[in-house]
Protein backbone atom coordinates (compact mmCIF):
# COMPACT_ATOMS: atom_id res chain seq x y z
CA UNK A 1 0.00 0.00 0.00
CA UNK A 2 0.60 3.90 0.14
CA UNK A 3 0.63 6.20 2.76
CA UNK A 4 -2.44 6.42 4.70
CA UNK A 5 -5.10 8.89 4.98
CA UNK A 6 -4.73 10.68 8.43
CA UNK A 7 -7.82 11.16 10.01
CA UNK A 8 -7.17 13.68 12.48
CA UNK A 9 -9.61 14.43 15.49
CA UNK A 10 -9.50 18.26 16.77
CA UNK A 11 -9.84 18.88 20.06
CA UNK A 12 -10.60 23.27 21.03
CA UNK A 13 -8.80 24.17 24.26
CA UNK A 14 -8.96 27.16 26.03
CA UNK A 15 -7.78 27.83 29.39
CA UNK A 16 -6.99 24.08 30.21
CA UNK A 17 -10.20 22.77 28.99
CA UNK A 18 -12.01 21.33 26.38
CA UNK A 19 -14.18 23.96 24.73
CA UNK A 20 -16.70 22.33 22.97
CA UNK A 21 -18.91 19.32 24.18
CA UNK A 22 -17.48 16.18 24.11
CA UNK A 23 -19.19 12.82 24.58
CA UNK A 24 -17.12 9.48 25.35
CA UNK A 25 -19.35 7.81 27.82
CA UNK A 26 -16.18 6.35 29.68
CA UNK A 27 -14.65 10.23 30.94
CA UNK A 28 -14.50 11.10 34.53
CA UNK A 29 -14.09 14.62 33.18
CA UNK A 30 -15.07 15.07 30.17
CA UNK A 31 -13.50 18.49 29.94
CA UNK A 32 -10.16 17.32 30.39
CA UNK A 33 -7.74 17.24 27.09
CA UNK A 34 -5.64 14.78 28.53
CA UNK A 35 -8.10 12.61 29.06
CA UNK A 36 -9.68 13.01 25.74
CA UNK A 37 -6.10 12.52 23.78
CA UNK A 38 -6.26 9.35 25.42
CA UNK A 39 -9.53 8.27 24.39
CA UNK A 40 -8.45 9.06 20.81
CA UNK A 41 -5.07 7.45 21.20
CA UNK A 42 -6.84 4.28 22.48
CA UNK A 43 -9.20 4.75 19.61
CA UNK A 44 -6.45 4.52 16.83
CA UNK A 45 -6.37 8.41 15.76
CA UNK A 46 -3.73 8.77 13.31
CA UNK A 47 -2.76 11.96 14.84
CA UNK A 48 -4.49 14.21 17.05
CA UNK A 49 -4.41 18.25 16.76
CA UNK A 50 -4.60 20.68 19.88
CA UNK A 51 -6.20 23.84 18.72
CA UNK A 52 -5.71 26.83 21.76
CA UNK A 53 -8.35 29.46 21.76
CA UNK A 54 -7.35 30.89 24.92
CA UNK A 55 -8.18 34.44 25.15
CA UNK A 56 -5.24 35.56 27.57
CA UNK A 57 -1.79 34.98 28.66
CA UNK A 58 -2.19 32.51 31.29
CA UNK A 59 -3.86 30.07 29.25
CA UNK A 60 -0.72 29.43 27.30
CA UNK A 61 0.90 27.97 29.93
CA UNK A 62 -1.69 25.83 31.06
CA UNK A 63 -1.43 25.04 27.66
CA UNK A 64 2.27 23.43 27.55
CA UNK A 65 1.73 21.54 30.96
CA UNK A 66 -1.33 19.69 29.11
CA UNK A 67 0.71 18.90 25.80
CA UNK A 68 3.36 17.74 28.37
CA UNK A 69 1.02 15.32 29.94
CA UNK A 70 -0.65 14.41 27.16
CA UNK A 71 2.75 13.67 25.64
CA UNK A 72 3.43 11.33 28.82
CA UNK A 73 0.23 8.87 27.85
CA UNK A 74 0.22 9.40 24.45
CA UNK A 75 1.86 7.26 21.48
CA UNK A 76 0.64 9.37 18.54
CA UNK A 77 1.67 12.62 16.81
CA UNK A 78 0.33 15.61 18.37
CA UNK A 79 -0.12 19.15 15.92
CA UNK A 80 -0.76 22.44 18.19
CA UNK A 81 -1.76 24.76 17.10
CA UNK A 82 -3.45 28.55 17.83
CA UNK A 83 -1.14 31.52 19.56
CA UNK A 84 2.10 30.58 17.57
CA UNK A 85 3.85 33.94 16.91
CA UNK A 86 7.47 32.95 16.89
CA UNK A 87 10.18 30.76 16.96
CA UNK A 88 10.69 30.57 20.70
CA UNK A 89 6.28 29.70 20.63
CA UNK A 90 6.79 26.96 18.57
CA UNK A 91 10.06 25.41 20.04
CA UNK A 92 8.48 25.49 24.00
CA UNK A 93 5.41 23.60 22.38
CA UNK A 94 8.07 20.89 20.52
CA UNK A 95 10.08 20.95 23.73
CA UNK A 96 6.81 19.49 25.74
CA UNK A 97 6.00 17.06 23.52
CA UNK A 98 3.99 18.20 20.72
CA UNK A 99 5.24 17.24 17.31
CA UNK A 100 4.10 19.87 15.10
CA UNK A 101 3.16 23.27 15.87
CA UNK A 102 0.42 25.45 13.61
CA UNK A 103 1.14 28.95 12.78
CA UNK A 104 -1.88 30.82 12.15
CA UNK A 105 -2.58 34.46 12.39
CA UNK A 106 1.22 35.43 12.98
CA UNK A 107 2.25 34.20 9.01
CA UNK A 108 -0.39 36.15 7.97
CA UNK A 109 1.38 39.11 9.29
CA UNK A 110 4.58 38.00 9.11
CA UNK A 111 4.70 35.05 6.40
CA UNK A 112 8.70 34.56 7.34
CA UNK A 113 8.44 33.28 10.55
CA UNK A 114 7.08 30.14 8.98
CA UNK A 115 10.60 29.73 7.31
CA UNK A 116 12.25 30.67 11.03
CA UNK A 117 10.37 27.85 12.14
CA UNK A 118 11.33 25.16 9.50
CA UNK A 119 14.91 26.57 9.49
CA UNK A 120 15.29 26.07 13.59
CA UNK A 121 13.20 23.52 14.01
CA UNK A 122 12.49 21.28 10.69
CA UNK A 123 9.68 21.71 8.05
CA UNK A 124 8.21 18.17 8.93
CA UNK A 125 7.18 20.03 12.14
CA UNK A 126 6.06 23.31 11.00
CA UNK A 127 2.20 23.38 9.90
CA UNK A 128 0.79 26.55 8.00
CA UNK A 129 -2.84 27.36 8.75
CA UNK A 130 -5.34 28.51 6.10
CA UNK A 131 -8.43 30.11 6.72
CA UNK A 132 -10.18 31.27 4.14
CA UNK A 133 -13.49 32.19 2.79
CA UNK A 134 -14.46 32.35 -0.83
CA UNK A 135 -15.16 36.00 -2.17
CA UNK A 136 -15.92 34.80 -5.78
CA UNK A 137 -15.84 31.63 -7.89
CA UNK A 138 -12.37 29.98 -7.25
CA UNK A 139 -11.53 32.48 -5.33
CA UNK A 140 -10.84 32.51 -1.73
CA UNK A 141 -9.69 35.23 0.60
CA UNK A 142 -6.92 35.05 3.95
CA UNK A 143 -9.49 35.70 7.12
CA UNK A 144 -8.44 35.97 10.73
CA UNK A 145 -10.03 36.33 13.87
CA UNK A 146 -11.71 33.04 13.61
CA UNK A 147 -12.84 34.13 10.29
CA UNK A 148 -14.68 37.61 10.69
CA UNK A 149 -11.64 39.93 9.32
CA UNK A 150 -10.75 39.97 5.80
CA UNK A 151 -7.11 40.41 5.26
CA UNK A 152 -7.59 41.09 1.06
CA UNK A 153 -5.09 38.53 0.80
CA UNK A 154 -5.35 35.41 -1.61
CA UNK A 155 -5.37 32.57 0.17
CA UNK A 156 -4.00 30.13 -3.03
CA UNK A 157 -1.36 32.83 -3.12
CA UNK A 158 -0.46 32.83 0.49
CA UNK A 159 -0.56 28.81 0.86
CA UNK A 160 1.51 28.53 -1.69
CA UNK A 161 3.96 31.07 -0.63
CA UNK A 162 4.08 29.10 2.81
CA UNK A 163 4.87 25.99 1.14
CA UNK A 164 7.85 27.39 -0.62
CA UNK A 165 9.16 29.50 2.81
CA UNK A 166 9.17 26.03 4.24
CA UNK A 167 5.68 24.78 5.89
CA UNK A 168 5.77 21.07 5.91
CA UNK A 169 2.22 21.01 5.62
CA UNK A 170 -1.07 22.86 5.19
CA UNK A 171 -3.81 23.03 7.43
CA UNK A 172 -6.93 24.25 5.16
CA UNK A 173 -9.80 25.46 6.44
CA UNK A 174 -12.75 26.71 4.92
CA UNK A 175 -14.13 29.08 7.44
CA UNK A 176 -17.62 29.14 5.44
CA UNK A 177 -17.94 25.88 5.86
CA UNK A 178 -16.69 25.79 9.90
CA UNK A 179 -19.11 24.53 12.55
CA UNK A 180 -21.75 23.78 9.11
CA UNK A 181 -21.32 20.14 8.63
CA UNK A 182 -22.33 20.81 4.92
CA UNK A 183 -19.00 19.45 3.93
CA UNK A 184 -15.52 20.79 3.15
CA UNK A 185 -15.12 23.33 0.61
CA UNK A 186 -13.46 20.74 -1.89
CA UNK A 187 -12.72 23.20 -4.48
CA UNK A 188 -10.52 25.09 -1.77
CA UNK A 189 -8.78 22.43 -0.89
CA UNK A 190 -8.05 20.70 -4.30
CA UNK A 191 -7.51 24.22 -5.45
CA UNK A 192 -4.03 24.56 -2.85
CA UNK A 193 -3.28 20.78 -3.00
CA UNK A 194 -2.87 20.57 -6.30
CA UNK A 195 -0.44 23.78 -6.32
CA UNK A 196 1.44 22.72 -3.34
CA UNK A 197 4.02 19.90 -3.16
CA UNK A 198 3.24 19.03 0.79
CA UNK A 199 0.60 17.88 2.26
CA UNK A 200 -3.01 19.27 2.83
CA UNK A 201 -5.48 18.79 5.51
CA UNK A 202 -8.98 19.40 4.89
CA UNK A 203 -10.92 20.96 7.34
CA UNK A 204 -14.24 22.75 8.15
CA UNK A 205 -17.47 21.77 7.62
CA UNK A 206 -18.19 17.50 8.31
CA UNK A 207 -21.31 16.48 9.18
CA UNK A 208 -20.92 12.70 7.60
CA UNK A 209 -18.40 10.27 6.58
CA UNK A 210 -19.03 10.80 3.05
CA UNK A 211 -17.85 14.43 3.46
CA UNK A 212 -14.62 12.87 4.99
CA UNK A 213 -14.01 10.71 1.68
CA UNK A 214 -14.77 13.84 -0.86
CA UNK A 215 -12.12 15.28 1.08
CA UNK A 216 -9.60 12.88 -0.25
CA UNK A 217 -11.26 12.05 -3.45
CA UNK A 218 -12.58 15.55 -4.24
CA UNK A 219 -10.25 17.37 -2.37
CA UNK A 220 -6.90 15.81 -2.71
CA UNK A 221 -5.98 16.30 0.41
CA UNK A 222 -3.71 13.68 2.63
CA UNK A 223 -5.54 13.69 5.62
CA UNK A 224 -8.87 14.58 7.13
CA UNK A 225 -9.65 16.86 10.35
CA UNK A 226 -12.99 16.72 11.82
CA UNK A 227 -14.47 18.06 15.60
CA UNK A 228 -17.83 17.47 16.38
CA UNK A 229 -18.74 14.81 14.22
CA UNK A 230 -16.27 12.68 16.83
CA UNK A 231 -16.86 14.66 20.01
CA UNK A 232 -20.25 14.10 20.01
CA UNK A 233 -20.14 10.63 19.20
CA UNK A 234 -22.16 10.13 15.90
CA UNK A 235 -19.24 8.52 14.20
CA UNK A 236 -16.02 6.86 15.58
CA UNK A 237 -12.48 6.89 14.46
CA UNK A 238 -12.81 3.16 13.35
CA UNK A 239 -16.24 3.78 11.36
CA UNK A 240 -14.22 6.96 9.62
CA UNK A 241 -10.91 4.55 8.73
CA UNK A 242 -13.68 2.49 7.51
CA UNK A 243 -15.90 4.65 5.13
CA UNK A 244 -12.44 5.31 3.54
CA UNK A 245 -11.32 1.75 2.94
CA UNK A 246 -14.80 1.31 1.50
CA UNK A 247 -14.04 4.28 -1.11
CA UNK A 248 -10.90 2.48 -2.04
CA UNK A 249 -8.79 4.77 -0.27
CA UNK A 250 -5.60 3.48 1.81
CA UNK A 251 -6.50 3.80 5.65
CA UNK A 252 -5.51 1.88 8.86
CA UNK A 253 -7.69 -0.87 9.70
CA UNK B 1 15.29 -4.68 31.27
CA UNK B 2 16.70 -2.91 34.60
CA UNK B 3 19.93 -2.39 32.73
CA UNK B 4 21.22 1.47 32.12
CA UNK B 5 20.20 2.93 28.98
CA UNK B 6 21.62 5.84 27.18
CA UNK B 7 18.98 8.38 25.67
CA UNK B 8 21.34 10.71 23.82
CA UNK B 9 20.65 14.28 24.41
CA UNK B 10 22.51 16.47 22.05
CA UNK B 11 19.07 18.62 21.52
CA UNK B 12 16.64 16.54 19.25
CA UNK B 13 13.54 17.62 19.45
CA UNK B 14 11.51 14.30 20.35
CA UNK B 15 14.00 13.51 23.18
CA UNK B 16 10.98 13.72 25.75
CA UNK B 17 8.66 11.40 23.53
CA UNK B 18 11.12 8.49 23.02
CA UNK B 19 11.93 9.11 26.62
CA UNK B 20 7.71 8.46 27.63
CA UNK B 21 7.80 5.72 25.10
CA UNK B 22 10.51 3.85 26.71
CA UNK B 23 9.37 4.21 29.84
CA UNK B 24 5.74 3.07 28.60
CA UNK B 25 7.60 -0.20 27.44
CA UNK B 26 9.31 -1.27 30.14
CA UNK B 27 12.54 0.48 30.21
CA UNK B 28 12.99 1.60 34.15
CA UNK B 29 16.65 3.05 34.14
CA UNK B 30 16.81 5.59 31.15
CA UNK B 31 19.44 8.36 31.48
CA UNK B 32 19.04 10.94 29.34
CA UNK B 33 22.83 12.63 28.91
CA UNK B 34 25.43 13.68 26.36
CA UNK B 35 28.01 12.42 29.18
CA UNK B 36 30.57 10.72 27.02
CA UNK B 37 31.70 8.55 30.97
CA UNK B 38 27.75 8.02 31.19
CA UNK B 39 28.08 6.67 27.52
CA UNK B 40 30.61 4.72 28.32
CA UNK B 41 28.54 2.98 31.18
CA UNK B 42 25.32 2.35 29.42
CA UNK B 43 23.96 -1.18 28.29
CA UNK B 44 22.10 0.21 25.51
CA UNK B 45 22.21 3.32 23.80
CA UNK B 46 19.28 5.28 21.94
CA UNK B 47 20.24 8.16 20.03
CA UNK B 48 16.97 10.35 18.97
CA UNK B 49 16.04 13.43 15.77
CA UNK B 50 14.72 15.21 14.07
CA UNK B 51 14.34 18.37 11.99
CA UNK B 52 17.66 18.47 9.57
CA UNK B 53 20.61 16.19 9.16
CA UNK B 54 23.46 18.96 9.58
CA UNK B 55 22.03 20.45 12.57
CA UNK B 56 21.22 17.29 14.13
CA UNK B 57 24.80 15.74 13.25
CA UNK B 58 26.43 19.30 14.46
CA UNK B 59 24.82 18.64 17.40
CA UNK B 60 26.42 15.46 18.33
CA UNK B 61 29.64 16.77 16.99
CA UNK B 62 29.42 19.71 19.79
CA UNK B 63 29.37 17.91 22.57
CA UNK B 64 33.19 16.86 23.32
CA UNK B 65 33.60 12.87 23.26
CA UNK B 66 30.90 12.10 22.85
CA UNK B 67 31.17 10.19 19.14
CA UNK B 68 34.17 8.80 19.85
CA UNK B 69 32.24 7.53 23.19
CA UNK B 70 29.35 6.41 20.77
CA UNK B 71 32.26 4.38 18.83
CA UNK B 72 33.74 2.39 21.31
CA UNK B 73 30.42 1.52 22.74
CA UNK B 74 28.62 0.62 19.94
CA UNK B 75 31.01 -0.64 17.52
CA UNK B 76 33.92 -2.34 19.56
CA UNK B 77 31.72 -3.58 22.64
CA UNK B 78 28.64 -4.27 20.70
CA UNK B 79 26.05 -3.11 22.96
CA UNK B 80 22.74 -2.76 21.35
CA UNK B 81 22.11 0.50 19.39
CA UNK B 82 18.80 2.29 18.09
CA UNK B 83 18.24 4.98 15.87
CA UNK B 84 15.40 6.93 15.46
CA UNK B 85 14.38 9.25 12.47
CA UNK B 86 17.35 11.37 11.82
CA UNK B 87 19.18 9.38 14.77
CA UNK B 88 18.61 6.58 11.81
CA UNK B 89 20.44 8.55 9.06
CA UNK B 90 22.80 9.98 11.38
CA UNK B 91 24.33 5.81 10.91
CA UNK B 92 24.96 6.71 7.17
CA UNK B 93 28.32 8.11 5.57
CA UNK B 94 26.96 11.33 4.64
CA UNK B 95 24.01 13.56 4.35
CA UNK B 96 23.23 15.90 0.96
CA UNK B 97 20.19 18.56 3.25
CA UNK B 98 21.51 21.45 2.70
CA UNK B 99 24.88 20.58 1.47
CA UNK B 100 26.89 17.28 2.11
CA UNK B 101 27.40 16.85 5.82
CA UNK B 102 29.07 13.65 7.11
CA UNK B 103 27.56 11.22 9.16
CA UNK B 104 28.38 8.76 11.58
CA UNK B 105 28.95 6.11 8.75
CA UNK B 106 28.43 3.18 10.96
CA UNK B 107 26.39 1.83 7.70
CA UNK B 108 27.81 3.04 4.40
CA UNK B 109 25.09 5.10 2.19
CA UNK B 110 23.52 7.94 1.60
CA UNK B 111 20.81 10.26 2.76
CA UNK B 112 18.96 11.62 0.12
CA UNK B 113 15.51 14.10 -0.94
CA UNK B 114 12.73 11.68 -1.86
CA UNK B 115 11.91 12.08 -5.06
CA UNK B 116 8.49 13.10 -5.75
CA UNK B 117 7.48 10.32 -8.75
CA UNK B 118 3.66 11.77 -9.31
CA UNK B 119 2.67 14.78 -8.17
CA UNK B 120 0.48 13.28 -5.94
CA UNK B 121 3.06 11.76 -3.88
CA UNK B 122 3.34 14.74 -1.49
CA UNK B 123 6.81 15.34 0.37
CA UNK B 124 7.59 15.51 3.40
CA UNK B 125 6.26 11.80 3.85
CA UNK B 126 3.98 12.19 6.84
CA UNK B 127 1.34 9.41 7.96
CA UNK B 128 1.11 6.02 8.61
CA UNK B 129 2.31 3.32 6.07
CA UNK B 130 3.81 -0.28 5.98
CA UNK B 131 7.08 -1.64 7.28
CA UNK B 132 7.47 -4.87 5.21
CA UNK B 133 10.25 -7.10 5.41
CA UNK B 134 13.19 -6.72 3.50
CA UNK B 135 14.44 -9.66 1.35
CA UNK B 136 17.20 -11.83 2.66
CA UNK B 137 17.88 -9.85 5.51
CA UNK B 138 18.08 -12.32 8.70
CA UNK B 139 18.91 -9.74 11.56
CA UNK B 140 15.33 -8.52 11.59
CA UNK B 141 13.94 -10.80 14.28
CA UNK B 142 13.17 -6.93 16.34
CA UNK B 143 10.92 -5.66 13.52
CA UNK B 144 7.36 -7.17 13.08
CA UNK B 145 5.58 -6.64 10.01
CA UNK B 146 3.09 -3.55 10.67
CA UNK B 147 2.16 -0.04 9.90
CA UNK B 148 4.09 2.75 11.94
CA UNK B 149 4.03 6.61 11.88
CA UNK B 150 6.80 8.39 9.32
CA UNK B 151 7.09 11.65 9.18
CA UNK B 152 10.70 12.89 6.59
CA UNK B 153 11.35 14.30 3.46
CA UNK B 154 14.80 12.67 3.48
CA UNK B 155 15.44 8.89 2.94
CA UNK B 156 18.65 6.58 3.24
CA UNK B 157 19.96 4.99 1.36
CA UNK B 158 22.57 2.37 2.04
CA UNK B 159 25.15 1.25 -0.23
CA UNK B 160 24.72 -2.81 0.60
CA UNK B 161 21.01 -3.98 -0.09
CA UNK B 162 21.77 -6.60 2.94
CA UNK B 163 21.80 -3.74 5.76
CA UNK B 164 18.13 -2.82 4.84
CA UNK B 165 16.06 -4.73 7.55
CA UNK B 166 12.33 -3.43 6.24
CA UNK B 167 10.93 -1.21 3.95
CA UNK B 168 7.98 0.94 3.09
CA UNK B 169 6.11 2.65 -0.13
CA UNK B 170 5.88 5.85 -0.86
CA UNK B 171 6.08 6.63 -4.79
CA UNK B 172 8.69 3.51 -4.40
CA UNK B 173 10.29 1.85 -1.96
CA UNK B 174 11.78 3.89 0.69
CA UNK B 175 14.25 2.17 3.35
CA UNK B 176 12.69 2.05 6.66
CA UNK B 177 14.64 0.11 8.75
CA UNK B 178 18.01 -0.79 8.92
CA UNK B 179 20.57 -3.30 10.72
CA UNK B 180 23.26 -4.26 11.33
CA UNK B 181 25.00 -6.81 14.04
CA UNK B 182 24.03 -4.83 17.32
CA UNK B 183 22.46 -1.42 15.48
CA UNK B 184 19.09 -0.86 14.55
CA UNK B 185 17.41 2.21 13.02
CA UNK B 186 14.41 3.23 12.04
CA UNK B 187 12.89 5.68 9.99
CA UNK B 188 9.79 5.49 11.55
CA UNK B 189 8.74 7.06 15.06
CA UNK B 190 8.29 4.32 17.41
CA UNK B 191 7.05 6.71 20.29
CA UNK B 192 4.64 8.02 17.97
CA UNK B 193 3.03 4.68 16.34
CA UNK B 194 1.25 3.47 19.55
CA UNK B 195 0.69 0.13 20.24
CA UNK B 196 3.48 -1.05 16.99
CA UNK B 197 5.64 1.31 18.29
CA UNK B 198 5.67 0.46 22.12
CA UNK B 199 6.36 -3.18 21.06
CA UNK B 200 9.06 -2.53 18.81
CA UNK B 201 10.71 -0.72 21.87
CA UNK B 202 9.69 -3.35 24.06
CA UNK B 203 11.60 -5.69 21.90
CA UNK B 204 14.40 -3.36 21.51
CA UNK B 205 15.13 -3.46 25.43
CA UNK B 206 15.29 -7.53 25.42
CA UNK B 207 17.54 -7.37 22.66
CA UNK B 208 20.46 -9.55 22.84
CA UNK B 209 22.29 -9.55 19.71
Amino acid sequence: MTVRIRVIPCLDVADGRVVKGVNFVDLKDAGDPVEQAQAYDAAGADELCFLDISASHEGRGTLLDIVRRTAEVCFMPVTVGGGVRTVDDARALLLAGADKVAVNSAAVSRPEVVNEIAEKMGSQCCVASIDARRVAEGKWEIFTHGGRKPTGIDALEHAVKLAELGAGELLVTSMDGDGTKAGYDLALTRTIADAVSVPVVASGGVGTLDHLVEGVTQGHASAVLAASIFHFGTYTIAEAHAALRNAGLPARA
Amino acid sequence: MSEALALIDYGAGNLHSVHNALKAAGAHHVTVTADPDLVMGAKRIVLPGVGSYKACMKGLDAIPGLVEALEERVLEDGVPFLGICVGMQLLATQGVEHGITCGLGWIPGEVRLIERTDPAIKVPHMGWNDVAHAHHHDGAELIEEGEAYFLHSYHFVPDNGRDIAAMTDHGGGLVAAVARDNILGVQFHPEKSQRYGLDLLTRFLDWKP
